[in-house]
């Protein structure tokens, strides 16, 4: 399994705050789980639309899309942070 | 020290809990940062700041540890705050305390500039147009930047 968690306008297009889903076949890096979340409905394509915008952190670190994801991971998608 | 709390905080107890008792501080720098009224065109009634537990303070921590490295720092602290704040409110206080002044100003100026770029929080602005997220700023990338080294 792997936990997935969605925060600001990510989480408001996918319409959920997280989940916890089987780790995809076909998936072995963060590029991989993007992909295969715009193919998930509506919410989820408008959420991911712009692969470039959408960042990800993995186990709580800032990751780049080449980032290996492994059966156990907390996934995390978020918008370029606006703290400060 | 960090904290990522809702509650106000007290600038000048804050200031003076870093350097009491602490006789090699020579210099404190301090930047706080607070909500503006107005957003491009649009007011802003209030804002939520939205994070992520449990990364906020991995990332925090991080940031603090690298100034701790790179400058010679007798103490240094971040506080930011989470939830709805209004115009005028306090959001986030970064401070760094060094023998020297030098040091102390260069410390404070990358905490503030890395923590806008690599803390996971996200402002959700009410304004006068309706709900939206902050986007976030080139400049804010290009300013974090400047501490990389070559």
């Amino acid at each position: 399994m792997i936990n997935l968690l969605y925060f600001a306008w990510v989480r408001e297009r996918v319409g959920i705050a997280n989940e916890e889903i089987a780790m995809p076949s076909d998936v072995s890096t963060v590029a991989d789980l993007v992909a295969w979340q715009r193919d998930r409905g509506e919410g989820y394509a408008e959420a991911f639309a712009d692969g470039d915008v959408v960042r990800v952190a993995v186990n709580q670190e800032h990751v780049e899309m080449g980032h290996p994801i492994q059966n156990g991971d907390e996934i995390a998608f978020f918008p370029p942070v606006t703290g400060g | 020290m960090i904290r990522v709390q809702a509650e106000d905080f007290d600038v000048g107890q804050e200031i003076k809990n870093m350097s009491d008792g602490n006789h090699a501080i020579g210099g404190l720098c301090s930047f706080v940062g607070l909500v503006r009224e107005m957003a491009g065109s649009a007011d802003i009634g209030a804002m939520t700041l939205e994070h992520y537990p449990g990364m906020t303070d991995k990332a925090l921590e991080k940031i603090e540890a690298e100034a701790n490295e790179r400058w010679p720092l007798e103490s240094s602290l971040i506080i930011h705050r989470y939830g709805r704040l209004e115009p005028g409110d306090q959001i986030v206080l970064v401070a760094a305390a060094s023998p020297h002044r030098q040091a102390s100003f260069e410390a404070c100026h990358f905490l503030i500039d890395f923590l806008k770029t690599k803390a996971p929080f996200w402002k959700l602005e009410d304004t006068s147009e309706g709900p939206k997220w902050v986007d976030a700023r080139s400049s804010d990338d290009a300013a974090a930047a400047r501490w990389i080294k070559a």
